[in-house]
């Protein structure tokens, strides 16, 4: 990151980016759409919590999120996607937001139960926090940062 | 979009050179005045709905660097609690966090509305560190150095998601949750010694197991007995200097000794105990309208039932902590005693002190002259309180609490001791580590290409870890120097130095 950093920023192929945060780990996260943001999100956190090449999509899931506001809404959905990873130790590389609304998601998700033999785990993520989250709609579409506890 | 200070120093450290910090929208970064109290203390007056000031306990250079980032905006927000008493504090050790700063303390008042905050304590309740001694010298263990670590590494479970071989069943689970390290020795996992040298001898009061959710059990009943990932550490050290002779003697501590420290906490459960209440706290700020400029400062009434609960529940985790550091150092004793073929009294393993560095406790402090029973939020900081202390065990009562500062791996820690001072003026707290500097991603750019574990090698520091991230997330540059944390945390008399302890061999996650 550098001077320019606003123009790199949101490199056209860059689902998100890091925010330099002292001790822990800081996104921001783009899409054009309201959906696209929410499964770029989720794709990220699964991308740090593990090498996702050697995930498949096996199983399928279907999630319901529901929230008082746009930031609580990504906060609680990325809340319920850590949780089955945590929980039960599933983890998912695609995910289709169906359905989203004030403040309601509906979405599909893929993936596979862990298995370490098959499977790299990159980095704890402890917890989603709310600190600093945000959820903005721009000229350029949608975007968001949040800040994981590692 | 980007940010960049006037005047800012491209100092020691490597962050700052060049680079700026991107703004994280919504923080953008304040102008503060810092007023200078004396070297060591300074000051931001109560404005905007601060409720007290808040107080940095740093140097000159250390401030320019506390300065750029969030910390004094999030010790700013920590003023705006219902009920904080006097001062939001930062030590020494102060960086950004979330919701708190890392070394972050602020007490409330639950006769004033005072709240308490999940936020405040964090995701690791009881993240804490314990100390061992032992009777070895460095030319008992040099040449089976490589041999112990390795043995250590494949006995304490470490590592992202790492579990435990005790699988706890939901009653086993509940004991733990309310006996903390006295459950591990009932169940032969150490001493009774063992409790008295363990801050809140090992189990903290007002635990209620109703109080965790299913997740939280499920997550709870196979980490006991775990390192975990991320800052988390085993390290054999060596005592390399004493600074006082007559706590150091007390303390069980000689040059030249070997001694181990072991930083863990709660782990999963922890961190799942706080994710639930912090969802509960989103709805309390608005039931008891409560306005806060951060949502992870999200709080209750001490008094009022979602507090409560929080209470209990919190101290389930700091009890499980507990029970999970005790289970590792008697895990840790018997490898010693195998691989260097010694008996328990040769070794003279003994623990020193536990003490945790995310809590939050009920404590009575003298407040205008009165006692009062008031709430300490210690977010990355540690209890220090000083000789004649009722709450310090009685082995150690004419000299004071012992305090262990971890520095990270590679570099060195230190033992301090409480004072009368820091029960003054910080609620009896102090710093709890170096505290980072350089950003997780900053660190494996900083890392790429060297290797980390060599480097240390040519210290002569061993290292074992799991994950490569962690080695270069973790590395010593990415922190601040130990030496100068301790050397304020010293100078503005929160605590004196005992001991220092140099690594030899490190086990990570």
């Amino acid at each position: 990151m550098t001077d320019d950093y606003n123009l790199i920023e949101f490199a056209p192929m860059k689902r998100y980016e890091f925010i330099n945060h002292t001790a822990d780990l800081g996104l921001k996260i783009r899409g054009s759409t309201a959906p696209e943001l929410f499964e770029n999100a989720a794709w990220a956190m699964f991308d740090i919590l593990v090498d996702l090449r050697g995930v498949n999509c096996r199983e399928q899931r279907e999630l319901i999120v529901e929230s008082e506001g746009w930031d609580e809404l990504l906060a609680d959905w990325l809340r319920k996607l850590l949780s089955q990873f945590n929980g039960y130790g599933y983890i998912f590389k695609t995910f289709k937001v169906e359905k989203i609304d004030k403040f309601r998601l509906q979405a599909t998700v893929c993936g596979e139960k862990l298995n370490l033999k098959k499977h790299r785990l990159k980095t704890e993520i402890k917890a989603v926090t709310y600190h600093g989250l945000q959820v903005k709609r721009d000229v350029r579409g949608w975007q968001a940062q949040v800040i994981f506890d590692i | 979009m980007t940010f960049k200070s006037k005047g800012r120093g491209h100092g020691d450290f490597p962050e700052a050179k060049g680079l700026a910090w991107p703004v994280i929208q919504g923080f953008a970064m304040n102008e503060f005045v810092f007023k200078k109290i004396d070297d060591y203390r300074w000051e931001i007056p109560p404005v905007e709905g601060m409720r007290v000031p808040g107080r940095f306990y740093a140097d000159f250079k250390m401030l320019q660097v506390v300065k750029k980032d969030n910390t004094p905006l999030q010790v700013k927000n920590v003023a705006h609690l219902p009920g904080i008493l006097k001062y939001s504090l930062a030590m020494p050790d102060m960086h950004w966090g979330y919701g708190f700063p890392i070394g972050g303390v602020a007490a409330t008042d639950p006769a004033q509305g005072g709240v308490i905050s999940p936020g405040g304590i964090g995701y690791d309740i009881n993240c804490g560190v314990r100390l061992v001694r032992t009777n070895l010298e460095l030319s008992q263990i040099k040449s089976k150095l490589p041999s112990l670590l390795s043995t250590l590494f494949s006995r304490i479970p470490c590592g992202v998601g790492c579990t435990s071989n005790l699988h706890l069943s939901q009653s086993d689970l509940r004991k733990v949750f309310v006996q903390g390290a006295r459950w591990a020795v009932r169940q032969g996992f150490g001493s009774q010694e063992d409790l008295e040298r363990t801050e809140e001898y090992g189990a903290m009061e007002g635990a209620d197991p109703d109080r965790v959710s299913p997740m939280a059990y499920k997550r709870g009943k196979n980490q006991v007995g775990t390192l975990g990932s991320g800052n988390h550490f085993l390290e054999i050290d060596l005592i390399d200097e004493i600074y006082d002779d007559l706590v150091a003697t007390v303390f069980g501590l000689r040059k030249g000794a070997i001694a181990v420290i072991i930083h863990s906490g709660s782990r999963g459960l922890g961190y799942q105990i706080c994710d639930d209440y912090l969802a509960v706290m989103r709805r309390a700020v608005l039931k008891y309208n409560i306005s806060l400029p951060d949502r992870q400062l999200a709080c209750a009434p001490l008094g009022s039932p979602e507090g409560q609960d929080y209470f209990s529940a919190m101290a389930c985790a700091a009890n499980y902590a507990w029970a999970n550091r005790q289970v590792m150092m008697h895990w840790t004793h018997q490898v010693f005693q195998r691989v260097l073929n010694l008996s328990p009294r040769e070794l003279g393993m003994e623990l020193v002190y536990d003490v945790c560095h995310n809590i939050g406790k009920f404590e009575k402090h003298l407040i205008k002259g009165e006692k009062k029973l008031i709430f300490v939020h210690r977010k990355g900081a540690t209890r220090a309180f000083p000789a004649n202390h009722p709450q310090v065990p009685e082995i150690y009562r004419k000299v004071g609490q012992p305090v262990l500062v971890p520095g990270d791996m590679g570099t060195n820690s230190y033992v301090m001791v409480g004072s009368e001072l820091a029960l003054k003026e910080s609620w009896g707290s102090t710093c709890h580590g170096a505290g980072r500097v350089m950003s997780r991603s900053k660190a494996i750019k900083v890392a790429r290409g060297r290797s980390i574990e060599k480097e240390m090698e040519k210290k002569g520091i061993l290292l074992m870890a799991r994950g490569r991230g962690t080695i270069a997330e973790e590395m010593p540059e990415a922190y601040k120097d130990i030496d100068q944390v301790v050397e304020i945390v010293e100078k503005a008399g929160l605590s004196r130095k005992v001991a220092r302890l140099r690594p030899l061999g490190v086990i990570k996650g």
